[in-house]
């Protein structure tokens, strides 16, 4: 039978963008062990509105770690202390009886708090509308088939597009950089031959746009710590090859025309 | 006649779709641009009408509830998408195609759709490749495929257990690609909580931006549905948590007919809840179902861990009733039957509510490396939620709500029965019938946006041309925002003492018993007595705390819980109405000696499209019949 626990939470709550936020304490008890870390969190959001206090707002959609949407530091750590895990995922069973645990919306300037644990992190789509696709109309692509794709690149391209957009890398980095989302989403698309005819525009627009939001790399690896799908850091030098080559490729390109 | 006209073309059932789009009404390329179209939804549906829209070069507004379009609840689908592209050589084809679909749905889809889904779904394949969609190649190459949910053909396309993922990043990087170049205006965090008419037309919407409040109109030629469905009326179900009926429900109240309410799809391989607190369930790939064996204990209330009973006090109760199909019988099939023996007292587990999914046999034959590799990241996921291992002792499965086949009625240019209002995807009731093929919701939700949308809507558009969309002054608009601005009010003044949750909560329970996976008339009339009872307590006594001027995630849910009450009081009339069994909806009454489905094709060969007639007035019941040309109807068997 599952084990029921009590625990203390200091949870961060900010009622706007622009107001000031503060830590809260709040008793959670007779929580499963069974329970999921957001499952938890509804218990207490339950007990609060009940009593007429706002319960804590914090977001979450599939549930099963894919859609990105959930996201929280735990103790400091981006998505809590599970590797590979995404905070929708982690289970009460990883805390024990009695723990005090802190939890903080994403920490980055360019995620600025909408409320509580909920953050905008716009900037990434932005990163993606600068050049985070393939150029191809509907109806214009040819046979599925009629290009072969070695397994082994396209095995890699499936693992940068793993990605699921969470912010973590950029919460978890000290200089909130977000190096290895924007990798993530250029390799996967400068791995595959569809991609090779904006791959250097692409480089290019992709990096420039993420330096206007985010800080600069230096190489931590925490992003890499913190990531729920594991994505690789060699996708981050992958990229900054392609940076530096896209320069001299795309001012090649321009004084042909 | 019947007021719904499904517009379907004559001809040849294979060259209707390919006529039509000769016959129908275009809008020059230069003039695209004088016209505005309205999406709702950015998920498979959405994004792929969107992108398509504005690379045709019409404008478009796209609006999201989500922080980023990327988040649509598509994104969570693993198994894969169907497309008779025939790479494998195995004998598949287009109609192979349509007619599995049609079958599967058990007869109660429109010959004409079906076809015209299977005709597109091999140029869905190419389109997503082009965009760089990473499908699972083989070592020379070329794209894999494999079989899916009981399919004689291997037509599935996939990208690891991820294929909702890479589809939905790939119609949303054609989305964001045109956000880049100003051809699309999106507004993520803005729910749609009206849509607005002017002479019998849809002309526009009201949103409620989530983050500060403010209730907002915007109107153009045409407004397109593409908000997902609606298995969250369970409350319990593997859908994600912000799915909701909100904009199909809001539509319906503006005219449009709901169609065939009670056809939902129960999917049998879930992990059960593990106690009250739980909002969510997890879908376990049907894949598992190949290797695994299925059984319960002989006995009532035999709580020895698995390892414990022996053989001769096991039963095998798939096996055991369909020799032929065993373990792969098809979902609805394997859901009631674990309910049967659920409800005998011989469920499993710490609250009695699950069937043993068993890899003992498979591991001992292929070894427990064939399995890891098989099965590794479903396992790892299994031991991450429930805390046990799979290798070690049999997993714990119960059926939950995965999907649901009605939605808005739409003829077959995707329009609802409101002018200048389209819906798409799975917001819609078309293509599925009573049940749906696995791997067949990405198909059809892409094809929806890709590859009929963006024909038909022409069509409506072309005539228009040089009318300009009503202003947003018009006091067609005012009246809607002060309908949403009454709501809002409302909730935040009742005051009562319990959550919104909770009330969603005891709502699922009401319709999991008395909607779910079988139903009879008894338990439909005690929900259609229970529900209206419940949802009175709902509006007396709910609380909402907080005000409407930030992100209020209780106020959200409030509108959304209040839309599925009205909903499942519609499940319940027309599963009441429904005298048969077919697909997702089983009638106790309506069953053959063995315990099946049985079907009433005489007189329920149709579709059952429900109007509005206000609040206080019960929706009348229209019919759509449907006519088999080119199939002939049988009963399924399995045995
Ligand atoms: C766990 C799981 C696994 C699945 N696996 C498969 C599979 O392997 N193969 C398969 O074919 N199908 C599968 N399905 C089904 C399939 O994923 C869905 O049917 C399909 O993705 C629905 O796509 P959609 O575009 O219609 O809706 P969704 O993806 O649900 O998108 C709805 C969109 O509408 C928006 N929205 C909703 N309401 C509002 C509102 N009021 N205002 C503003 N915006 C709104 C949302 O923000 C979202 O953008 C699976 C489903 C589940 C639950
Ligand atoms: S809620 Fe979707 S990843 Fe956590």
């Amino acid at each position: 039978m599952s084990n029921s626990m009590n625990l203390t939470l200091k949870v961060w709550r900010q009622d706007g963008p622009s107001e000031n936020g503060r830590f809260e304490t709040y008793e959670a008890h007779g929580i499963s062990e069974d329970a999921s870390f957001l499952e938890m969190l509804d218990i207490v959001n339950e007990r609060l509105t009940e009593d007429g206090k706002d319960p804590i707002t914090f977001e979450s959609d599939c549930r099963e770690g894919i859609c990105g949407t959930c996201g929280v530091m735990i103790n400091g750590r981006a998505h809590g202390p599970q590797f590979g895990t995404a905070t929708c995922q982690l289970h009460m069973r990883k805390f024990a009886d009695g723990d005090e645990i802190v939890i903080e919306p994403w920490r980055a300037t360019s995620f600025p708090i909408v409320r509580d644990l909920a953050v905008d992190r716009s900037p990434l789509d932005a990163i993606i509308a600068s050049g985070g696709y393939i150029s191809v109309n509907t109806g214009a692509g040819p046979d599925a088939n009629l290009i072969p794709i070695p397994k082994e690149v396209s095995d890699t391209a499936m693992d940068a597009a793993a990605c699921i957009g969470c912010g973590a890398c950029v919460a978890a980095c000290p200089n909130s950089a977000a190096q290895l989302f924007t990798a993530a989403k250029v390799m996967h698309l400068n791995l595959l031959p569809q991609g090779q005819s904006e791959r250097w525009t692409r480089t290019e627009a992709m990096v420039e746009t993420m330096e206007e939001f985010f800080g600069s790399c230096t190489n931590h690896g925490e992003c890499h710590a913190a990531c729920p799908k594991e994505i690789s850091l060699d996708f981050i030098a992958w990229m900054n090859k392609d940076y530096i080559k896209s320069k001299v490729k795309n001012r090649k390109l321009a004084s042909q025309t | 006649m019947s007021l719904l006209d499904s517009k379907v073309p004559e001809g040849d059932l294979a060259e209707k779709w390919t006529n039509h789009k000769f016959d129908m009404k275009l809008v020059n390329p230069n003039n695209k641009r004088r016209f505005s179209i309205i999406v709702v939804g950015t998920g498979l549906a959405g994004a792929s009408a969107a992108a398509s829209l504005a690379e045709l070069g019409y404008k478009v507004k796209a609006f999201t509830h989500h922080d980023s379009p990327r988040r649509a609840h598509s994104i969570a689908a693993q198994g894969g998408i169907n497309a008779a592209k025939n790479y494998t050589n195995d004998g598949d084809s287009v109609h192979r195609l349509f007619y599995d679909t049609i079958k599967g749905g058990d007869y109660r889809s429109r010959e004409a759709n079906v076809h015209r889904l299977a005709e597109v779904s091999v140029n869905i394949i190419d389109q997503a490749t082009a965009q760089g969609v990473p499908f699972a190649r083989e070592y020379g190459g070329l794209l894999d495929n494999r079989s899916f949910g009981g399919a004689q053909v291997s037509r599935t396309f996939y990208a690891r257990g991820q294929t909702g993922q890479q589809l939905l990043l790939g119609a949303y990087s054609a989305l964001m690609r045109q956000v880049g170049l100003g051809t699309i205006d999106l507004y993520p965090r803005q729910e749609m909580l009206e849509v607005v008419k002017k002479d019998d037309e849809a002309c526009g919407i009201v949103v409620r931006d989530l983050v500060s409040g403010e209730v907002s109109s915007h109107s153009a030629h045409a407004v397109v549905l593409a908000t997902g469905g609606y298995g969250n009326v369970y409350f319990l179900s593997t859908n994600a948590m912000m799915c909701n009926v909100t904009a199909a429900w809001r539509a319906h109240r503006e005219g449009a007919f709901f169609a065939n309410p009670c056809y939902t799809q129960i999917h049998p391989t879930c992990i059960p809840a593990s106690d009250d607190f739980q909002c969510k369930l997890t879908l376990m790939s049907e894949s598992l179902r190949n290797d695994g064996r299925i059984w319960v204990p002989t006995a009532t209330d035999d709580q020895r861990p698995a390892g414990d009973i022996p053989e001769s006090e096991r039963d095998y109760y798939l096996e055991r009733k369909y020799p032929a199909f065993g373990n792969l019988v098809p979902r609805d099939v394997a859901s009631r039957n674990a309910k049967t023996v659920v409800d005998e007292g011989r469920g499993i587990g710490p609250l009695k509510n699950g069937v043993f999914l068993d890899f003992a046999e498979a591991t001992a034959r292929d070894g427990e490396d064939a399995i890891r590799s098989k099965y590794g990241n479903l396992f790892d996921m299994y031991e991450r939620i429930t805390g046990e291992n799979p290798y070690e002792r049999p997993m714990r499965i119960y059926p939950a709500t995965h999907y649901t086949m009605g939605g808005l009625w739409v003829d077959y240019h995707l329009m609802t029965t409101v002018p200048g209002l389209y819906a798409l995807g799975e917001a819609n009731f078309s293509d599925h019938g009573a049940n749906r093929l696995g791997a067949s919701a990405l198909m059809q939700g892409l094809a929806d946006g890709y590859f009929v949308l963006p024909y038909t809507i022409g069509n409506f558009l072309a005539p228009r041309l040089g009318q300009d969309p009503v202003s947003t002054s018009d006091p067609v608009f005012a009246r809607a925002e002060a309908a949403v601005e009454d709501r809002t009010k409302k909730w935040l003044s009742t005051k009562g003492t319990k959550s919104v949750d909770h009330y969603h909560r005891e709502l699922g329970k009401m319709v999991w018993d008395g909607i779910g996976m079988a139903r009879n008339r008894a338990g439909l009339e005690q929900a259609l007595s229970d529900i209206p009872e419940l949802e009175k307590e709902f509006h007396a006594n709910v609380i909402v705390p907080g005000s409407a001027a930030t992100l209020n995630q209780s106020l959200e849910k409030a509108g959304r819980v209040d839309d599925f009450f009205g909903l499942a009081k519609l499940m319940a009339r027309d599963a009441l109405e429904r005298e048969e069994s077919c697909g997702g909806h089983f009638r106790d009454e309506h069953q053959t000696e063995e315990g099946e489905a049985k079907r009433d094709d005489e007189n329920f060969s149709h579709v059952a499209a429900w109007e509005f007639n206000g609040p206080d007035t019960a929706q009348t019941r229209h019919r759509e019949e449907l006519e088999f040309e080119n199939v002939e109807l049988t009963q399924r068997s399995y045995k």
